[in-house]
């Protein structure tokens, strides 16, 4: 064994430790490996270093994860571009390992690489490899190979490039689906690179095999794949070729195939020019609005509003509504939480008049809602409508349901309203909230709930922002102080924590005079957590403050906290002192 | 040349003849007076795809895998044999390949509830690049194995001395001296400090790796848990490659292979007031080619057919396969010996075995109206319900399977004994062996020797209407319902049947 100089010590444990037993150094000088290969330079790295990279394809997954990553940047480690090649042959092996994520992220190295090389290195080398993985004996590699069809074709002379379309053609009906499947979602890649005669006889013909294929997993990928596709096409052929398609999925047997339409039918809007949307594709949509299926019907509801976007409000009036009417009264409770998620952006579609008459009655019901989640996603997006017809039609119907929410007895629904209370206050202004929703706000402070209690401080924030000091020092501040002398303790402690972020808010004349007497006070406390939460407190106060009042007030009643017979009180209140002696001596 | 061959040779056209079944293997053989320690009995038995690899699985957690031998080394000989159309005797032969810990016992603290390691069921899935995969279950935890052939090396050549190494070096020791963690600490970072030399550092090298030996090694892939409240009683895979469904007495999760934190419930039979329960679920499969399909049998006797494209939650079925029960017969035990324990598709996935407490019973999923085919497999046990319900007996679950070829089914019965029907049209195959290594020794006594049973039914249903209460049948054999043959499997392509007899592996062939 031979000794190493000092210097190189680092670099020579690195490379030892590419062998290690514990994975966990293993992985680490993996994730090393272009120090390595600089340390190594560049002909040893190729001669060596990368044959020794190839034989370690036995190795746990999370270090070939970790491989097939770091050799997609490694180019420039190898000698440049010209040598770019020598890569391939230890991703190759990576793209034929059982586990999906290795795979997927050694094509994706594979196709990093494959985009710098030089185009004859992609015919003499790359294209070679894509047909080895195509061919091979386990499905994982022909897998992999479908997702570098893309790469290789473009540079390929003409009757390579005929040989590589009749290989994928052969992928897409590989006995495995899962070959099928690879073949599937990556047909868009492909497709893109074919030139568009090619494009019309050959891919469509695959595309329509994939949507033939018994499987419906293989179905469901050909349909996520018809946008894309779609775009690819001239408008008519797309309309000749993909909406016959699609609109016969709409009404397939399966309905995640149905499902994957649902989501997928505004992309292709976009590919398609009005007329076919307006004859085929809007029928069909309204057909998938009144699905069997639940899932369906959330999948198309949520869709309901970027759909009107692309008609004319007539077409969305006519066609549109009816369902939007019907779904708000679905029997699902999902459905309806979807809908109620994005119909207030039909307002802005339908224009005053419309929303008024139509969609008022579907937003008042909706706010009605048995369920919270569709109220509170009603009111999510309130501020959609306000734009429209102003918040007044809502508000008789909005202060109920409001209040409501914020005596559920799931915390998670009162969380989600106190959430969405700054914006309410914005879109309903200080008139209506001082009214109707301040004692709201304070009644949270004291919620049986610790995130409750934290939340509502943080509103409080909020608030403080959105109407100013001044109308905080009237509405907030003294109902919040009057908490001092509650005789439950975490109802004290929710006090401190509503100071700590009013103070930054209300700047340095009203925490002095108004808050910072109620935490001192508060140090004298009984409970030890309490009188630790004021020294955190006072720490947070330290730079809203002038220098003048953390001598006088804070530090006082840190250092008698720093004496107290509690540990914890005298580590906060120590750790508060530092850091006012940090200010100080950087002042 | 010997007998297999003969016979083969003189097989009469026409309906298939009934086979001759012979002792082919033994594993874990009990020795006379051995005690068998319950964590050996096996639990779960399955054959691959293939029919390559057989795997068991244990009480005590364990997965033993097998891998047939004579097709391992003899292809080269095998197809000369077949040039020279000469008549081949060759029958599976396995040999143990290896075993590993699959569950553990577990300690449920939310529900006080003890979960024991004992593997329900084992499915193997679909392998790439030459590793075996499988899926194992206990009552609440689903595995995915990986089983592979791991490189031994031996590391040496290494830049820093391995004796210097262990002090200095950040290797995985007990005592690092302070020195070397700041090593450690800058491991590879300070190594970006260095100013490389372009042509690189000659004193350093790759370590050297010299492979020693191949070792299997099962790895565990994922865990899919925390998805049923009840125990878990079956596994199924999808023909999709990616999807495989559990089942539970009340539930069905479809889970994706990848995905081990998430699963839909597909099938919820639990009724909103536990009290009004009266049916649970108690097997399911999937459909062999329509990914979509899957059938569930459940404790009363029915069988249940769905299409998951239906709708996202099939509580729905399309089929319905139950017998009418003939008015006037109903007893006690009508409900109870009704119950599916085990259902099986048959490959070509038109028909499909179910096997309740006295009966096999083969549907076909076109008919709905009753089973095609039942086959009583120890009828005589109807006038001893009563005993078999004191002693726990009637819950016994038997398993049940199909030969490749879809001709024949088989199950188990008490005294180690397991039956072999013949399903194809008019055949009166009713074979009774017992799982030693004597398999037809049963056959003289019980006058149900193929070569007879041709012209007369099944010997069996005759010795049942002599049998009397006590536990000895009408030609003095006396059963013992402690020695239960539960589990078998029927090898996919050839005549081969593995099966269990407590903690032995047994494998006939024909």
């Amino acid at each position: 064994m031979s000794t190493v100089e000092a210097p190189l010590y680092p670099i020579a444990v690195l490379i030892d430790e590419l062998k290690n037993d514990d994975i966990q150094l293993r992985l680490n000088s993996i994730r090393r490996l272009s120090t390595i290969a600089r340390a190594l330079g560049e002909d040893r790295t190729r001669s060596e270093l990368i044959p020794f990279l190839s034989e370690n394809n036995d190795d746990d997954d999370e270090v070939l994860l970790a491989m097939a990553e770091e050799l997609g940047v490694f180019v420039p480690y190898v000698g440049g571009v010209e040598h770019a090649h020598v890569l391939l042959t230890p991703l190759e092996t990576l793209c034929t390992v059982e586990e999906t994520c290795v795979r997927d992220k050694a094509v994706e190295s594979l196709c990093k690489i494959g985009s710098q090389m030089r185009e004859n290195d992609l015919i003499e080398r790359f294209t070679p490899l894509v047909k080895r993985l195509a061919a091979g004996e386990w499905f994982t590699a022909r897998v992999s190979a479908c997702g570098l069809f893309h790469i290789a074709y473009p540079s390929a002379p003409e009757t390579l490039k005929t040989e590589l379309r009749s290989i994928y053609g052969q992928l897409c009906q590989d006995d495995m689906p899962m070959v099928r499947r690879s073949a599937a979602s990556n047909l868009w890649k492909f497709a893109g690179t074919v030139e568009s005669a090619h494009l019309k006889a050959d891919i469509m013909q695959m595309f329509e095999d994939l949507t033939q294929d018994d499987q419906d997993t293989v179905r469901l990928l050909a349909v996520e794949g018809c946008a894309a596709l779609g775009k690819l096409l001239e408008p008519q052929d797309c309309a000749a070729r993909i909406l016959p398609v699609i609109v016969n999925f709409s009404q397939d047997k399966s309905w995640r195939v149905r499902y994957m339409v649902a989501n997928q039918l505004y992309e292709l809007c976009e590919a398609l020019g009005p007329e076919p949307i307006r004859t085929d594709l809007l029928p069909a949509y309204v057909r998938l609005l009144r699905d069997n299926e639940a899932e369906v019907r959330i999948a198309a509801a949520g869709k309901v509003t970027k759909f009107c976007q692309i008609l004319s409000p007539e077409l969305a009036i006519q066609h549109i509504l009816p369902c939007v009417k019907e779904l708000s009264l679905d029997s699902s409770q999902h459905v309806r939480a979807a809908l109620a998620s994005v119909v207030m952006g039909m307002a802005p579609v339908l224009g005053k008049d419309a929303t008024i008459e139509q969609l008022l009655p579907i937003f008042l019901s909706l706010l009605k809602d048995e369920f919270p989640d569709v109220r509170l996603n009603i009111i999510s997006k309130l501020d959609q409508v306000n734009q429209v017809i102003g918040i007044d039609l809502l508000s008789q119907s909005l202060l109920p349901a409001i209040v409501e929410l914020a005596e559920d007895r799931h915390w998670r629904v009162r969380l989600a309203i106190i959430e969405y209370i700054p914006l309410l206050a914005n879109q309903l202004g200080v008139g209506f909230f001082d009214d109707k929703l301040g004692g709201l706000c304070m009644q949270w402070l004291q919620d049986k709930v610790y995130s409750i209690r934290d939340a509502a401080a943080k509103n409080l924030k909020h608030l403080a922002e959105e109407f100013g000091p001044d109308w905080a020092m009237q509405h907030i501040i003294p109902q919040v102080l009057e908490i001092a002398n509650d005789s439950h303790y975490l109802h004290r402690m929710t006090l401190l924590r509503a100071i700590s972020l009013l103070g930054p808010v209300m700047g340095s004349e009203i925490t002095c005079s108004k808050l910072l007497p109620v935490v001192v006070n508060a140090s004298k406390d009984r409970v030890p957590n309490i009188k630790f939460n004021v020294a955190k407190v006072l720490q947070s106060l330290i730079s809203v403050v002038d220098q003048s009042v953390v001598e006088k007030t804070i530090r006082p009643c840190l250092v008698e906290l720093s004496e107290d017979p509690d540990v914890d009180v005298r580590y906060f209140a120590v750790q508060g002192l530092q850091s006012i002696d940090q200010v100080t001596m950087s002042s | 040349m010997n007998n297999g061959g003969a016979e083969a040779a003189v097989a009469p056209v026409g309906g298939p003849q009934p086979l001759e079944w012979k002792f082919s293997q033994v594993f874990g053989e009990r020795t006379a007076g051995e005690e068998i320690q319950d964590v050996d009995i096996i639990s779960a038995i399955e054959f691959n795809r293939t029919g390559d690899h057989l795997a068991t699985g244990d009480r005590g957690g364990r997965v033993v895998l097998f891998e047939r031998t004579d097709t391992l080394d003899h292809v080269g000989q095998r197809r000369d044999l077949e040039k020279m159309d000469y008549p081949i005797n060759r029958h599976p032969l396995f040999r143990y390949k290896t075993e590993f810990q699959s569950h553990e016992p577990e300690f449920d603290y939310l529900k006080s509830l003890e979960i024991e390691e004992k593997i329900n069921k084992i499915r193997w899935c679909q392998s790439a690049y030459g590793a075996l995969s499988l899926l194992s279950t206990n009552d609440k935890t689903i595995k995915f194995w990986k089983v592979q052939e791991k490189q031994v090396k031996k590391v040496c050549d290494l830049n820093v001395d391995s004796t210097k190494a262990m002090g200095n070096g950040p290797i995985v020791g007990s005592s690092i001296s302070t020195s070397s963690k700041q090593y450690m600490a800058n491991g590879g970072c300070t190594s970006n400090d260095f100013s490389l030399p372009n042509g690189g550092l000659p004193s350093l090298r790759l370590p050297m790796v010299t492979t020693l030996e191949t070792k299997l090694m099962a790895r565990c892939r994922r865990i899919y848990s925390h998805a049923h409240d009840y125990h878990i009683n079956s596994i199924s895979n999808n023909s999709d490659g990616e999807t495989f469904i559990s089942a539970d007495d009340l539930r069905i999760n479809l889970w994706n292979l990848e995905i081990s934190n998430q699963s839909f419930n597909i099938v919820d039979v639990k009724p909103a007031n536990m009290e009004d329960l009266t049916e649970v679920i108690t097997s399911a499969e999937f459909h062999p080619i329509h990914c979509n399909m899957l059938a569930y049998s459940s404790s009363k006797g029915s069988i249940r057919l769905v299409d998951m494209r239906q709708s996202a939650l099939c509580d729905i079925h399309i089929k319905l396969f139950e017998e009418q029960e003939a008015p006037g017969s109903r007893s006690f035990f009508t409900d109870i010996i009704a119950s599916i324990s085990d259902i099986k598709f048959a490959k070509d996935g038109r028909h499909i075995l179910s096997r309740d407490y006295l009966t096999l019973k083969l549907w076909d999923i076109n008919m709905d109206s009753g089973p095609v085919a039942t086959f009583q497999v120890h009828e005589y046990l109807r006038p001893k319900l009563c005993d078999l319900y004191e002693n726990d007996s009637i819950f016994d679950k038997f398993e049940c399977c199909l030969s490749g070829d879809g001709l024949r089914v088989a199950t188990g019965s008490y005294s180690n004994l397991f039956r072999v029907f013949g399903c194809s049209e008019g055949s009166k195959e009713a074979t009774t062996l017992e799982a030693n290594k004597n398999p037809m020794r049963r056959q003289g006594l019980t006058a149900s020797r193929p070569s007879r049973s041709l012209g007369s039914p099944s010997g069996v249903v005759r010795r049942g209407k002599g049998a009397d209460n006590s536990a000895v049948d009408a030609n003095g054999n006396t059963f013992d319902f402690t020695t239960k043959l539960l589990h078998l499997a029927w090898h996919p392509t050839e005549n081969s049947i593995a099966c269990a007899a407590s903690n032995s592996l047994y494998m006939y062939y024909a």
